[in-house]
């Protein structure tokens, strides 16, 4: 067993070694802005799932507030089946956009209500659009907002919960752009989006910023990672399923090597 | 691979084929009774693993080949498509993207493995070699791979990497373009990164195939660097380590499996999650963690083509390795001086990667300058070592080293210092 602890032992260095490594850049990204605000998130850790309420509660306020001006591209309306809607609830909501289709027999464009298989519809035809109603600042796509910062979710979760009314003093701010704690350079051209009360919730929960904040954040952490679950559950089963197979392994190797000594 | 076999088997049909063609000797010589030195420590287990990544990379690769699109309008999208829509789709993308990386990791220590105990040395410098060419085409694919997803971080990499052959004199700007096949990295670029990300694995599996050619001629060094002298020093492959590479990658595959399932973007860049933009600058350009030492080595030098050169030299020089070392001595283990310099070499290394991950400015660049210089001077020390250091007094052979050190079981598996491993082997 010594030497299986050794090899064990050298990993954990060697991770240890490693790991500020690969975290360097994580400080500098933000800044040198604040630590994040610590959340407990209910899909984190190994055993970890997506709180079904509070994806249907977060798809409401992208729906409400944030896709007044963010897409949500990857996203297709079928998807939303994988948060718990209903079928027909998910045909609903995709009804409610209209779609332009064809060319038809007759060569037209048409236009018709969307379905299942369409995908989110972007606020905006195209980025000129985009900053001309923006004050000249590009709302991005959040389908995959809660992998390209680092902090993920609790990045967006402190973003919207980080503003303050009025810039510390010596800070200037642009025309148009509002102090955020935890922005780059703390100053962002969206100004807040939220507030309490931003939304009334279907499901009677308080509207409070943080619990609106949380809600959000987690929708968009399983829009970037719709295979979050599956990927988890699959990966207790495939490392349990390991440790037993190296610990035979590790029995078989001891028994042939046995008659060496 | 050498030499006739003396491989027979009761089976007629399996004899037939073996007097045509003799794969089954082949396959036995190689994998079976090839005889192994039987004092091999678990430093050993990356060569095997090393292969098992090689074809994991392929297996896996080929599976987002059939789903993957090389259009810089799609590739982006298209990834997404693989990590939504294609059924374990998101499994294939994490297990080639982290795949690479400990791939990446077992080679670095295979590479350190050989420093340590003078494997590098006579007869084994071709083998060497191909290794280091191994190396070099691995990092070549990897940084062309890195660049198919079309995120920010593909993008703006390929540009830093690719422009660094500006710096080429009179005709560097022509090789940029001739690399780019425009005016700047674009769909082009991506077609060509696609066809050759594509092809070198192949190319790396050939060179493997030479490297163990080679290997198998004069066999494995061992933790005690001395030659194999007799049948007493070896065991068959088969079982010992076959049973032993197995019980390796359960250990390795723990941990893969770890990084795979629970931290699939802890390597990883955020900024890979966006789409490539000409337009936007990341603030901060880092390349995949593997090539970091090398970048801060590239960035060291304040000219741009002395920087290109130190890089590539820091690379190269590699190759000189079994001259520079003068000492007869291979194991480490044996001389207390080059002990010393390779674990100074090998701390200078996580630092440079330290140094590479960081901006350049402040005190990052006098540490990154720093390292820099030890680096090289690690390899313009060593012929000197090999003059004046007198080594300590070598077993007679492998088997009378492991009898001594084993006193009623146990093989003197030891940490990479751990020659007189006695007394604590047993735990
Ligand atoms: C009135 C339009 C508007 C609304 C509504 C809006 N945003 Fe934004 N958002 C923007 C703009 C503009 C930017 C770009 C800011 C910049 O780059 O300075 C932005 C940027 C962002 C960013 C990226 C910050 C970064 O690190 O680059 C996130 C995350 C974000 N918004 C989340 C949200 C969420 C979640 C909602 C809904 C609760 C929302 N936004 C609602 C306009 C809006
Ligand atoms: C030496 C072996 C290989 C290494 C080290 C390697 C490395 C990489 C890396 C680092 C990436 C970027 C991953 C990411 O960040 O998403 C990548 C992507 C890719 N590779 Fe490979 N690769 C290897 C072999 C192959 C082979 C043989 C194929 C095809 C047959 C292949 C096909 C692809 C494809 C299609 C992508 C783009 C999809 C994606 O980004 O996930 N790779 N590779």
């Amino acid at each position: 067993m010594y030497k299986f602890a050794k090899v064990l032992a050298f990993t954990a260095v060697a991770a240890l070694f490693a790991s500020p490594l690969f975290h360097s850049s994580k400080a500098l990204a933000s800044g040198g802005a604040e630590p994040l605000k610590e959340v407990s998130w209910n899909h984190s850790g190994p055993f970890g799932t997506f709180d079904r309420a509070a994806l249907q509660r977060g798809l409401q306020v992208y729906r409400e507030v944030c896709s007044g001006c963010h897409g949500l591209r990857f996203i297709a309306f079928r998807n939303l089946l994988e948060i718990g809607l209903k079928e027909a609830e998910a045909k609903a909501i995709a009804a409610e956009y209209t779609m332009m289709d064809g060319p038809n027999d007759e060569g037209e464009m048409y236009e018709r209500p969307g379905k299942l298989f369409d995908y989110m519809p972007s606020p905006f035809d195209n980025e000129k659009a985009a900053r001309a109603s923006n004050n000249g600042a590009f709302p991005p796509d959040l389908s995959l907002m809660a992998k390209a910062r680092f902090g993920g979710e609790s990045y967006i979760y402190s973003l919207l919960l980080g503003y303050e009314e009025e810039a510390p003093e010596g800070v200037t701010l642009a025309e148009g752009m509002a102090y955020n704690r935890y922005f780059p350079g703390h100053q962002i051209a969206m100004g807040p989006p939220i507030d309490d009360e931003a939304v009334e919730y279907v499901d009677g929960t308080a509207p409070t910023k943080e619990q609106i904040a949380k809600d959000v954040s987690t929708f968009l952490m399983w829009a970037a990672e719709p295979a979050l679950e599956q990927r988890k559950r699959m990966g207790v089963k495939v490392i349990l399923f390991l440790i037993v197979l190296t610990i035979v392994l590790y029995g078989v190797k001891r028994k042939v090597w046995a008659d060496l000594h | 691979m050498s030499g006739h076999s003396s491989f027979q088997s009761n089976n007629a049909i399996i004899n037939w084929i073996e007097y045509r063609l003799p794969i089954f000797g082949f396959i036995n010589d190689s994998l079976v009774v090839y005889p192994t030195p039987k004092n091999l420590n678990y430093w050993w287990n990356m060569g095997s693993l090393a292969g098992v990544m090689l074809v994991l990379q392929i297996v896996t690769g080929i599976i987002l080949a059939m789903h993957y699109t090389p259009h810089a309008d799609l590739a982006f999208a298209s990834t997404e498509h693989i990590m939504r829509d294609v059924n374990y789709g998101w499994m294939m993308r994490y297990m080639h993207a982290n795949g690479g990386s400990m791939f990446f990791i077992v080679v670095y220590i295979h590479i350190f493995r050989g420093m340590y105990y003078g494997s590098y040395k006579a007869p084994r410098e071709l083998l060497w070699w191909l290794g280091i060419i191994i190396f070099i085409l691995m990092m070549a694919t990897a940084f062309m791979g890195y660049v198919l997803p079309w995120g920010q971080m593909s993008f703006w990499g390929a540009t830093v990497i690719t422009n660094l052959f500006s710096a080429v004199p009179l005709v560097g700007e022509e090789i940029v373009a001739w690399l780019w096949g425009g005016f700047a990295v674009a769909q082009p670029t991506l077609n060509r990164f696609y066809s050759l990300h594509y092809l070198l694995p192949f190319v790396i599996f050939a060179v493997v195939f030479i490297h163990l050619w080679a290997l198998h001629v004069h066999k494995s060094n061992n933790p005690l660097g001395i030659d194999i002298k007799g049948p007493q020093d070896t065991i068959p492959f088969h079982p010992y380590y076959t049973v032993k590479d197995l019980y390796g990658m359960g250990i390795f595959g723990i941990i893969f499996a770890w990084l795979l399932f629970f931290a699939p973007n802890l390597l990883g860049e955020p900024d890979n999650y966006i789409p490539a933009n000409p337009l936007v600058t990341p603030t901060h350009i880092v390349p995949e963690w593997y090539f970091l030492p090398f970048y801060a080595i590239l960035r060291a030098v304040p000219d741009k083509l002395f920087g290109v050169i130190a890089m590539f030299a820091s690379l190269f020089i590699l190759f000189a390795l079994p001259w520079l070392d003068t000492s007869k001595v291979r194991s480490a283990r044996f001389r207390p001086v080059y002990k010393m310099l390779f674990w100074a070499f090998f701390i200078n290394c996580f630092v440079l990667g330290y140094i590479g991950g960081k901006p350049a400015e402040g005190i990052f660049i006098i540490v990154g300058r720093l390292s820099t210089v030890l680096y090289f001077l690690f390899f313009l020390v060593l012929p000197f070592i090999g003059w004046f250091e007198r080594p300590r007094k070598l077993p007679e052979s492998i088997s009378t080293a492991v009898l001594e050190s084993s006193g009623g079981g146990g093989s003197s598996d030891g940490a990479p210092d751990g020659a007189a491993a006695k007394a604590e082997d047993r735990g």
